[in-house]
């Protein structure tokens, strides 16, 4: 009968330790630092690029401008002006609005305070250092980079991403056997967050220290100076936004419990053929 | 269909509930003492693994004079009004004198003119604020080392303290009053002086006239301004509130390398 044909569910080994342990870690450094990350850029929300800031022209900044007598929120990119009242430049609850970049709901702490925010920040830039060494040296050394992460031959071929890219458009995900392994979308975005962007994160987190300048000097001129350190440790930090808005739209959509205890018991249920003799 | 709707919106309360939950375990956590000396132990770290990878002598990058900002921003008191340097200032500092003083063996206390004698260096440095701008400017000044040497600090020495004239904030028990402080790393190191000049013309008011310190591997808030007295000390923790600055008084960190 066809209904004993359905496929049958099984749980496999998907996430080691390490990797569940250093998962779990980065949300919480990542979220913490993100938060704080907006306090310290509200003590002057501009952006330039180069060496030092052309006070006149910020690339980026987020003001309160008086339109009229009254008070709107502007945030200027590239020399456009967007009216963003209520949620940069400008924002709270009516009535009670002030000026600040981020909202008070997007800041640790809450309120304006540049000192706690940095305390916040640079403690949990040490976690999150301390984390993602763990985690590269076992990736690396253990080969969960090598074997799980790096794409093979077969799944860089043009005609299979553009294929994977039309099935994940329609939110059809891998199933069965192909569900054992990553697919190639996710590879490459796992690879760009892992190898380029957290490690981006702490360079140009770096370059913005005048003390680590004297000890490594040439680090600074990667990103174009000082300011542009800080634009590209904003930029860089908007892509993991970014990642994480998709990662998480992406483990709703592909099965939010199984994805969640497969990160929290390392147990994924993938569903297989059931054998011909199993009748 | 309503069933989706109604859940979508329990979901949003949800979300909400939680997010607003975080926000304020984050505040209450941020003003728990215990929570914030936790926080504060990156501080140490920090310091140490810059001062592990980092040579004693390591020089901030120096820069051409293309390179100076036209708006080099002034921050922090700009204008004392402070009875003693409106004086000094209205005289042009003819009775500005310089103290060097504390655990030295021989005190100083030096005219501008016997400052300006000293020998100087000149430099064209990037100055970085807290609150995340640079600005680059030119700066003449006399080594602070050669000042110290002079001074001959006793060997239980383990701070220099800049005393300034200005009052930033009123407070009823007077430790408004702007001051900082280096270890003797810094305070030897070839960029630390004591500068008079901005980009070749006497150091505005605005700037710190008569005399401000430049700590080149540090941030803004530890180039004082205004300076009337330096200090050797053993220990920062019976001036001001205790931990070593105006700044650091009121939670900013007091080794400012990043």
């Amino acid at each position: 009968m066809a209904e004993k044909q359905r496929a049958q569910k099984v749980l496999v080994k998907r996430h080691s330790g390490v990797t569940r342990i250093t998962h779990w870690t980065n949300v919480l450094a990542l979220t913490l630092l993100l938060m704080s990350g907006l306090q310290i850029f509200n003590a002057h929300p501009a952006l330039y690029w180069g060496m030092k800031s052309a006070f006149a022209h910020p690339w980026l900044s987020m003001r309160m401008v008086e339109v009229g007598g009254a008070p709107h929120g502007q945030t200027t990119v590239g020399g456009l002006h967007f009216d963003t009242t209520g949620l940069f430049g400008w924002s709270g609850a009516e009535g009670m609005r002030q000026q600040r970049g981020f909202p008070s709901w997007a800041t640790i702490p809450s309120y304006r305070s540049l000192t706690d925010g940095r305390r916040w920040h640079f403690f949990f830039a040490w976690l999150f250092v301390i984390n993602g060494l763990i985690y590269l040296a076992v990736g690396f050394i253990g080969g969960h980079i090598r074997k799980d992460l790096w794409p093979n031959r077969a799944q860089l071929k043009l005609s299979h991403v553009l294929h994977e890219i039309s099935t994940h458009a329609r939110f059809r995900f891998p199933k069965g056997e192909e569900a054992r392994h990553y697919n190639v979308l996710q590879k490459g975005a796992y690879l760009a967050v892992v190898l380029v962007l957290l490690p981006l994160m702490l360079l140009t987190g770096l370059s913005m220290s005048p003390g680590f300048n004297a000890a490594v000097p040439h680090l600074i001129d990667v990103f174009g100076g000082r300011q542009g350190a800080r634009s590209v440790h904003f930029i860089s930090a908007g892509l993991i936004v970014l990642f994480i808005v998709v990662h998480l739209v992406m483990v709703v959509a592909s099965g939010t419990w199984n994805n969640i205890r497969s990160m929290i018991t390392g147990k994924y249920a993938i569903e297989v053929e059931p054998k011909g003799d199993a009748a | 269909m309503s069933l989706t709707a109604n859940r979508r919106r329990w979901l949003g309360v949800a979300g909400a509930t939680l997010g607003s939950l975080w926000l304020s375990a984050c505040d209450r956590l941020t003003n728990d003492p215990k929570f914030a000396g936790v926080l504060q132990k990156a501080e140490g770290l920090t310091q140490r693994a810059q001062r592990l990878v980092t040579d004693r002598k390591a020089l901030a990058r120096e820069f051409t004079p293309a390179d100076i900002s036209p708006d080099f921003k002034p921050n922090g008191t700009i204008r004392p009004q402070d009875d003693e340097y409106v004086a000094l200032l209205g005289n042009n500092f003819a009775d500005y004198r310089l103290t060097v003083d504390g655990l030295v063996e021989h005190p100083q206390s030096l005219t501008l003119a016997e400052v300006r004698g000293l020998p100087s260096r000149t430099q064209i440095t990037r100055h970085d604020c807290v609150e995340g701008w640079s600005s680059i400017g030119k700066w003449k000044g006399a080594r602070l080392a050669t000042l110290l040497d002079r001074a001959k600090l006793k060997p239980t020495a383990r701070y220099i303290v800049f005393h300034c004239a200005d009052t930033l904030e009123e407070t009823l028990d007077g430790t408004g009053q702007y001051y900082e402080s280096i270890d003797l790393v810094d305070a030897y190191h070839p960029q630390t002086i004591l500068a008079y000049e901005m980009n070749d013309a006497t150091l505005p008011v605005a700037h710190g006239a008569p005399l401000r310190l430049r700590v080149e591997r540090q941030l803004g808030y530890k180039q004082a301004k205004y300076v009337m007295r330096i200090e050797a000390v053993d220990r920062l923790d019976q001036l001001g509130r205790g931990k070593g600055g105006f700044w650091p008084d009121r939670g900013y960190e007091w080794y400012a390398g990043i």
